[in-house]
């Protein structure tokens, strides 16, 4: 491991300054789960860790009404998946924290960190390989193993999104708050990731010494059904296969209005925008939500080795949809 | 204590114990608590998180030693499987771990005994399936789960 100095943030504002300063050598450390990992595999390479964990009141969790859900950053997945409001209110928010990897990883690991976690790519993990994600060179998983790769909006490099947290905050219509150098401001989740045809070394819009400070989840209508389901090959714990984040706002048996999110199938959380439009206004049936699935996935493009995940994205899809609107099949 | 200008003072509580330690901020936690300290009952195996070998206690609650640098302990309690029991007085877990055939090579028992520890101390009666997700981020490669699971599950019915 290359030497790097450990800072202690005093202050949001430091914590920026220190960031900002420096070409992007210093990285932001909270949980440290996923960044330990990649200093470990040494194709990132700080000369500074900036401790955001120093810097009080950033693990917060509040609700009101009127004001909805307030997440500090640093709160941890645990700490999420064990908050009373968010289990009541936002069922499908605390499934999802619930979801990823062990209690250890959970234990240590921070919503803010799980949004921004790096992709799991086999070739962007290893160090041997130069990806077009790390350095700009070229995508191993064309010509090579691409089970776990995507099959909508690829190109020209191939990741999926790895985070469970984040559909579930984009079905619930989150928002982030992100403060750096030139200020603060909120941005919807749906305009936080950054594809890889407009960048492809970025998951999302952050630029050196910006953080998130904030996710702010809007107050749900009384009768909005949340829910989070996920495939995995090893049950015990994994990444998603393929995952579905659903809320859906009711009115009896119809389905005013659905949000509806995909893991484990694009470089981004997916909004299924397809399915929604057949289900909104409509009573949920197994017909129709088998054609919103069919919908969601008519663009699929998958490689040599990915091609299950479109029957089973669409699986999962329809389940969701159905547990959540409470519709046995 | 040698002078090292790489280095930090490092404070925390091991077992109960408060000590100092002079550590390099690439350090882990669990290079501090095997290396330095030579508390070597926690091990170390994949180093990525994956296999829950270096499972610890960190403020009440598991962790993987390996993940956590050593300076993101600072003013932390830290519990090992070194301060769980002694050889002469072991710890309910540990020898419900023995009378119930649960340790084949031993390599992943003591972190498996901290993941079954901390789960204890927040639902003293886990179900069968709380069990099964207390310990989900261990790996036992002898494969012996079934005899963990039950020995854990003796121990609530104490």
């Amino acid at each position: 491991m290359k030497a790097f100095a450990y800072y202690n943030a005093k202050n949001l504002d430091d914590a920026i300054a220190v960031l900002s300063d420096g070409g992007g050598q210093s990285k932001a450390l909270a949980g440290g789960t996923d960044l330990l990992g990649e200093i470990k595999n040494r194709y990132v390479q700080p000369d500074r860790l900036v401790n955001l964990k120093s810097i009080r009141g950033l693990d917060k969790i509040s609700y009101s009404g009127s004001a909805g859900l307030k997440i500090g950053p640093l709160a941890t997945l645990t700490e999420i998946t064990q908050n009373k409001d968010i289990k009541q209110k936002y069922p499908g928010l605390a499934e999802a924290a619930e979801s990823v990897s062990s209690p250890q990883l959970r234990n240590m690991g921070t919503i803010g960190g799980n949004i921004c976690q790096r992709p799991r790519c086999w070739y962007y993990r290893g160090e041997e390989y130069p990806c077009i994600r790390k350095f700009g060179g070229t995508c191993f998983a064309v010509s090579g193993r691409n089970k776990y790769h995507c099959i909508l909006n690829g190109g020209p490099c191939f990741i999926v999104h790895p985070s469970d947290v984040a559909p579930m905050l984009m079905a619930y219509r989150a928002r982030l708050a992100v403060k750096g150098r030139s200020g603060e401001k909120e941005v919807a989740m749906d305009d936080f990731f950054v594809l890889p045809t407009d960048d492809s070394t970025k998951e999302n819009i952050l630029q050196a010494g910006e953080l998130i400070t904030g996710i702010n989840v809007p107050p749900q209508p009384p009768n909005m059904a949340g829910c989070y389901l996920k495939f995995k090959e090893r049950e015990s714990r994994d990444f998603a296969l393929v995952s579905a984040a659903v809320a859906l706002e009711l009115d009896g048996e119809a389905c005013r209005q659905a949000s509806i999110v995909l893991g484990g199938v694009s470089p981004v959380p997916h909004r299924a925008v397809e399915a929604e439009q057949i289900l909104n206004g409509k009573a949920i049936t197994g017909e129709l939500v088998e054609k919103a699935a069919d919908a969601a996935l008519a663009d699929a493009s998958p490689m040599d080795e990915n091609e299950y995940k479109i029957p089973l994205t669409k699986t999962i899809l329809k389940r969701a949809v159905l547990r959540a609107a409470g519709v046995g099949v | 204590m040698t002078k090292d200008k790489n280095k930090t003072l490092l404070s925390m509580k091991v077992n109960g114990k408060p000590l100092e330690v002079m550590v390099n901020p690439t350090w882990t936690l669990l290079r501090v608590l095997r290396e330095e300290l030579r508390l070597t009952g926690t091990k170390k195996g994949c180093e990525q998180g994956d296999c829950g070998l270096c499972t610890v206690i960190l403020d009440g609650k598991a962790v993987n030693a390996c993940l956590v640098l050593a300076l993101q302990a600072e003013s932390k309690e830290i519990e090992t499987i070194e301060g769980l029991g002694k050889e002469d007085n072991l710890h309910p877990l540990q020898k419900s771990f023995i009378e119930n055939g649960a340790v084949q090579c031993g390599f992943c028992t003591p972190g498996i005994l901290m993941s079954a520890e901390a789960l204890l101390r927040k639902n003293p009666k886990p179900s069968v399936d709380e069990i099964r997700i207390g310990i989900s981020g261990n790996l036992c490669r002898c494969t012996g789960y079934s005899k963990i699971i039950k020995a854990i599950n003796a121990v609530t019915k104490k």
